[in-house]
């Protein structure tokens, strides 16, 4: 456990080491982030809506009676969509998608001995195969996680259209009601660890992998896996910190 | 010239390499051989730097390469090319891309200076016009040509090939074969090939190493090895019924 931690550390510590030429290391970033970013805009778009609209109902559900206003059902979405489903179930899924994809690709590399033939070139291949990975994560995570909390909210708006309990007037002025900037500061950070922790983990698992087919299944599996407690742990991490 | 000098190499208790030397000369084909597990691609990959070597020096041209830092291994990496025995081929790159790809990382080349060089050194290896293909759509031998192009892309000093005819039947083994020997010639370079082909020895071993046990069992040329008494390197090379109805010729 201990050395895979070192491990871990020394393979971000050479991760981040100077490129040997910026642009070929730009074109990558940019690479990645199209692949994390657009390419997990769908997924997002359609979990977000039936969280949100889900969280709405349930809220809605929980709050029948006549001394609660209606309207609090919009705050407590809001609330639990930013904080929790949002920036958590978009990272567990982004796990899954975007995490065994990197750990795969990477393990794949290191067992054909791509990753030798550019050791072998003078390329250092943590960072030329890493570090983009990284930045696409911790840039492309918060994107997502906003477009995932925007479209929550649109599906706890359509939820309200399509149901007697809460008007959407009630939803939308609880959505503004008693609104504490914390939480969005708690969800753009949850979304930045969240990505930093998938790529890292995920690549890590990757690259250690030694092998064939069957160990680069068994790595993917790990790094999802890991960066599933882990994301979870920091979840609760960070929610003690910043509320 | 690589020089190495008594390499030792220890994967736990297991000793793959016991106390090797020889000196790599440019110009002609250096060929290290022996059966399987003799350690062959272990002191390949400790001479290119992919494994450390337990004790022991590798020296390119007088340069201690084992004493260097991953920094300072970069000048002389750089003069490095590498065949892999299953190409290494990047998959998501074109067989141009491949071969432009230490271009654009230790180049100032424009764009076209690096196309022309990707298409000189594929028209070197007789893959003219098969820029766009990527690694999945060659076969096994245009595998290994667009390895060998990659890896003179980059006008190397020190060429390194492992297994070159593995999986080829022998009509492209002995196209690479050639290949390789003339590129060698070609470039004065320090070529090492690790094999156990017995028609890539008797056809460009100029100087073979062969290896037994993790040791260096015997040092000569393929003109030299059809009469040597060494009892193991003639089990090794004269297994096969071809190669001992050859030397009865002889």
């Amino acid at each position: 456990m201990i050395q895979s931690l070192g491990r871990y550390i020394l393979l971000l510590r050479l991760s981040f080491r100077k490129p040997e030429k910026f642009s070929v290391y730009w074109a990558e970033v940019m690479r990645e982030m199209v692949s994390a970013g657009i390419g997990s805009l769908g997924i997002i778009m359609i979990i977000s809506v039936f969280i949100g609209a889900a969280v709405t109902i349930q809220t809605a559900f929980q709050l029948i009676s006549p001394l609660i206003p209606k309207s609090v059902v919009g705050g407590i979405a809001r609330d639990s969509t930013i904080l929790e489903f949002s920036p958590t179930i978009s990272a567990l899924v982004l796990a899954g998608r975007i995490g065994s994809s990197m750990a795969s690709q990477i393990g794949t590399m290191r067992v054909t001995e791509q990753i030798d033939a550019l050791e072998i070139m003078g390329v250092n291949a943590p960072g030329y195969l890493i570090s983009p990975k990284v930045i696409s994560g911790v840039t492309m995570f918060p994107l997502l996680v906003i477009v995932s909390v925007l479209l929550g909210f649109t599906g706890g708006y359509i939820a309200c259209l399509t149901s007697s309990e809460v008007t959407t007037f009630d939803f939308i002025s609880g959505l503004s009601d008693g609104f504490n900037p914390i939480i969005v500061t708690t969800c753009l950070v949850k979304s930045v660890v969240f990505g930093f922790i998938i790529t890292t983990i995920c690549s890590y698992q990757g690259f250690y992998v030694s092998g064939g087919a069957l160990e680069v299944g068994q790595a993917a599996t790990r790094g999802v896996v890991y960066s599933c407690v882990m994301i979870l742990m920091f979840d609760l991490i960070i929610s003690r910190l910043f509320l | 010239m690589i020089e190495i000098q008594d390499i030792y190499k220890k994967f736990g208790d297991n000793e793959v390499l016991k106390g090797i030397s020889s000196i790599f000369k440019p110009g002609v084909n250096n060929l290290i051989i022996g059966g399987s597990g003799s350690g062959k691609t272990t002191l390949l990959k400790c001479i290119v730097g992919l494994h450390e070597p337990t004790s022991g020096d590798v020296l390119f041209n007088g340069e201690n390469f084992t004493d260097m830092g991953f920094e300072q291994r970069v000048p002389i990496r750089t003069h490095i090319g590498m065949l892999f025995q299953n190409s290494a081929l990047f998959d998501s790159m074109t067989v141009e891309q491949n071969i432009m790809f230490p271009l654009n990382l230790f180049t100032n080349q424009s764009k076209a200076e690096k196309r022309d060089r990707a298409n000189f050194c594929l028209e070197r290896v007789n893959l003219a016009g098969k820029n766009k293909l990527f690694p999945s759509e060659l076969s096994g031998g245009m595998k290994k040509r667009v390895g060998i192009a990659r890896a003179i892309s980059m006008q190397p000093k020190y060429l390194f090939v492992d297994e070159p005819n593995s999986g080829l039947d022998p009509v492209t083994s002995i196209l690479i074969d050639d290949l390789i020997s003339e590129l060698t010639v070609e470039y004065n370079m320090t070529t090492v090939v690790v094999t156990h082909d017995m028609n890539s020895v008797m056809g460009i071993g100029d100087h073979i190493v062969f290896l037994h046990q993790g040791k260096k069992w015997w040092e000569g040329s393929n003109k030299e090895i059809a009469h040597t008494d060494n009892k193991e390197l003639n089990e090794f090379v004269f297994a096969s019924r071809f190669m001992r109805a050859a030397k009865a010729k002889l």
